[in-house]
Parts: C-alpha cells; structure tokens; sequence
C-alpha cells in the first residue's frame, strides 16, 4: 500500500502541475487517513505545506428512502471557500460512484473549485455513474457480490486490502 | 447490536433511552459544522414537508425549527392557532388530519395542553416533534442545554446541575431533569416552596432551598424564567421580591467556590430571576444555548425522518 500511495502522491503533483493551489479531501472514513498520508508525503517530496480536509457525504446521499435508519453523520472540514482551489478527492475504494457524485455536490456548497480530481486507492469497477479517476492505486475486478475491504493501520491496526468474495 | 433510532415521534425525554439521548448530541456535532458554512444548507431533507403547528406563543424555538428545517433543505409551513380553523372550533386531530391530506411528512408541534404532542403522534402518520406541549415537556430545550454542558465540561456524568426558578410551571425543567440524571449527572431543584411541584424528591434530585444552596453546590445553573403568564396569581407576593431572595446576581456568585457556567432557556426577565451582568458575563453559555439549538433540532429532525415504516394508525372511532 505504502508503493502505491507514494505513485498516487508522485502522480497528483505531476497532473496538478505542482502544488499551488491544491487541496486533498479525504472522504469519511478510510479516505482521511489516506488523504493524510499522501499529504504528508508530497510534503516530504516538494518540501511545502499541503492544506487537507475532509468530508462526510452522509447528508448528500441519493438513497435516504431504502436505508432505513438514518447512518451517523461524520465531521465534515473544509475551508469556508474552496474558489480556485485545485481539489483531490482521496477515497479508498471507487465503486457505483455515487460517493463522489455526492462529494462533488457538497463542495459545490463551498464555492468554486477551479478543478476536481478524483484518486482512489482501489478501483473496483461497477461504476452507476459517469465518473472516472483520475490516478489509481490499483485496478481489481471485482463481481457486484464480492466486498474490497480496505484497512488502515490509524484505525485498523494493519495496512491491507482483502477482496472477500461470497460463494 | 442492533442500532439505536429514535422511533416516529420525539414526545419527550422521560421515556427516551440514554442510548437515544446520546445518539441526538452525537449526531448534532456535525451540524454545528453546517451552520458556520456560507451556503448553510445541506439535502438531508429534501423534498420532506414540515409543518410547525404553534398553539402558544414562541419565538426562539419557532425560529429555530425553522432554520433546522430549511438548513436541511425541507419545505417549511408555519401554522400560529390565532389566525387558524382552530379559532373556529377545529380540534386538533381535524387540524393536523388535514394538514396531512396535503401530504406534509413531519409536524412540530407547541401546545398549551400537556400531552398534546403524544396524543397527536397516536393518531397521524407524520413524525411528531413536541416543541412544547403545557408543563409536561420541551425536549429540544433539554436536548440543546445537555449540548451546551457537554461542549463545557467534555462529559454529563457527575456533573453537578442546579434548576433554579419556577420549576412548578416549568416543562424545560421536567426535560432537563430527565435527560440529565439519564445522563449520569446530579440534579438540584432550587424555588420558592409555592413553585416546587409535590413529590418532586422522588425523581432523585437534590432540594436546594435556598439560592445561595444551589450557587454552592452546583457546578452550572439552568436559571429558569419566571413564567408570569402561567401564574394566575399567589405563587409569589412580587417580582421584585423574588429578585431579593432567588435572583441570581454578580453578588452571591461572587460566594461561589468555583466559577458557575450560566444557563437560561430565555426569555430572560432580566432583573428578576436573573441580573444582566449575570447574563451578559464571562460565564454565561446563553447565547451558544441558542446557536446549539439549530444544531439539536437539526439532529432531532434528520434521525426521526428515517421513519419507522411499520406504524400503521389506530383504528378508534371517537377523537375530540
């Protein structure tokens, strides 16, 4: 985990053409520790302060009438304006995308950003929506029974990805 | 384990689980956060109609609900009862019925009946918030002081919270005390003898007589408002009487052994249950009181609209 997220890192300086400007999101849960990571990373490389928060997308869900009872609602930290701001939405697993497409609404609630990229540590397909990442960790195909669990050693105790297929 | 929800209706505190309680506070942190943003307005809710019935006078908490529910993006009706078919005779139940043949989704409700809100969630489909319903309760009030003493002191257990005033005619004081001793903190109850409900010991709260008893007791004081309009006179010889002997002032703080945090749900009488230094100082959590109610309505409304799809209405002939 720790290679892939170090060419995540490499990768999203090359694409942002630097780090004027740039902001890492990581979306609630595993999507923080990661964002944290990779900032703290990119520091290291380009020896400057990378500005990072977070975002729980609970409240901008799309399914609120099947999931029964209402989930928790994380903390959400952003700027109070994201305008000209180059954003990178760091999540663990991209899946239907339908977590981004809620992220990306909720930012819009903060201003304007002067561009949106989207890295994922796992891009498992099966995508619902037209949304495509712009640097990934790793590629798995995966079945729509199968599970990408992704843990952190911050709240998990271990780095690891474990594709759990269903017989 | 199963997770906590809190069912269709918030009628009260009484019968609600610590459990349940903590998953309201908990759940309003994040929506502290959304009131601070320049576009205040999350989607949580929309599409969902609420309607505030009001049957008595409010200002704070009408305005609040409010705010709660358009900051969740719900579409909003305001119904005062001067102005309304209530005028004419309309019960309740026809009132709300009606409301709900325009397809609304939730119904906060203040009333000067105690028990009007449990009646009214009996009886419709749409959640129900009891806003305040006479001397019974006033969770949201509850709701939001536990948030300001949780925010103050990091934790409820064992801390030591004074009601001081009117608690006979208080509904704010009934929800508080059970939210708090749910909660794990202690209780004192402090008033002049003729506004102390009968039996009041036996819900596990301490008697302060004497004003001075609560200042050195307690670690926070919920002052309550002297409720004039409720008194049909003879509880107290004035108001001016009261401030001698249950005001709370800069002077008897000053006796304290430690610094008091200073609550009041408002309106404040100033000058009567509580001096405006006291209310304008250093200690005062008044108005963070306020600002955290927008939060806890908002919690409030978010987790009850996740519904409990298995109620189905009472089959009685006769509701008047």
């Amino acid at each position: 985990m720790h290679r892939a997220l170090t060419r995540m890192a490499a990768e999203i300086v090359e694409q942002c053409h630097g780090t004027d400007g740039l902001f890492l999101v990581g979306i609630q849960r595993r999507g923080v520790e990661l964002a944290e990571r990779i900032a703290t990373m990119i520091e290291s490389t380009e020896g400057v302060t990378v500005p990072r928060g977070k975002v729980d997308i609970t409240l901008y869900r799309d399914d609120f009438e099947t999931v029964g009872p209402r989930p928790i609602v994380g903390e959400t930290k952003l700027p109070p304006s994201l305008d000209g701001k180059t954003i990178v939405i760091v999540d663990d697993v991209l899946y239907t995308g339908r977590t981004v497409r809620a992220a990306l609404d909720e930012f819009a609630d903060f201003g304007r950003p002067k561009r949106v990229l989207l890295a994922v540590l796992i891009d498992r397909g099966g995508r619902e929506l037209p949304i495509c990442p712009d640097i990934v960790g790793e590629t798995v195909p995966t079945n729509a029974s199968d599970r990408v669990d992704v843990m952190v050693s911050e709240l998990d105790g271990r780095d690891a990805v474990e594709l759990v297929r269903e017989d | 384990m199963a997770a906590v929800t809190l069912g269709k209706d918030l009628v009260g505190l009484e019968h609600a689980s610590a459990e349940q309680i903590q998953l309201i506070l908990d759940t309003a942190e994040p929506f502290k956060e959304v009131s601070e943003r320049a576009i205040k307005k999350v989607p949580a809710l929309r599409g969902k109609t609420i309607v505030n019935l009001f049957f008595e006078a409010s200002t704070r908490t009408r305005i609040s609900f409010e705010f709660a529910e358009k900051r969740l993006s719900a579409d909003t009706v305001n119904v005062a009862a001067t102005g309304s078919s209530a005028e004419k005779g309309e019960t309740l139940v026809d009132t709300a019925r009606n409301l709900e043949a325009m397809r609304i989704d939730m119904v906060v409700i203040r009333h000067q009946s105690s028990g009007a809100a449990q009646f009214l969630g009996e009886r419709i489909r749409s959640n129900v918030v009891n806003a305040g319903d006479g001397k019974h309760e006033h969770p949201t009030q509850a709701l939001l002081d536990l948030l300001t003493l949780r925010d103050r002191f990091k934790r409820i257990a064992g801390i030591k919270v004074a009601i001081c005033g009117d608690i006979l005619h208080s509904r704010v004081a009934r929800s508080n005390i059970w939210g708090l001793l749910k909660l794990g903190a202690e209780v004192g109850v402090c008033g002049p003898a003729s506004l102390m409900p009968r039996g009041i010991e036996e819900l596990g709260v301490t008697m302060l007589p004497h004003i001075e008893d609560a200042i050195a007791w307690a670690d926070a004081l919920n002052i309550l408002r002297l409720q004039i309009e409720r008194m049909e006179g003879g509880f107290i010889p004035s108001q001016r009487e009261y401030n001698r002997v249950f005001g709370v002032s800069s002077e008897r703080l000053a006796k304290a052994p430690k610094d008091l945090l200073i609550m009041h749900p408002g309106p404040m009488n100033r000058g009567v249950e509580i001096d405006s230094d006291v209310a304008d100082g250093p200690h005062s959590v008044i108005l963070p009181q306020v600002t955290n109610g927008v939060a806890v309505r908002m919690a409030v409304l978010y987790l009850l609209s996740g519904g409990s799809p298995e109620w189905t209405a009472p089959k009685t002939g006769d509701e008047s």
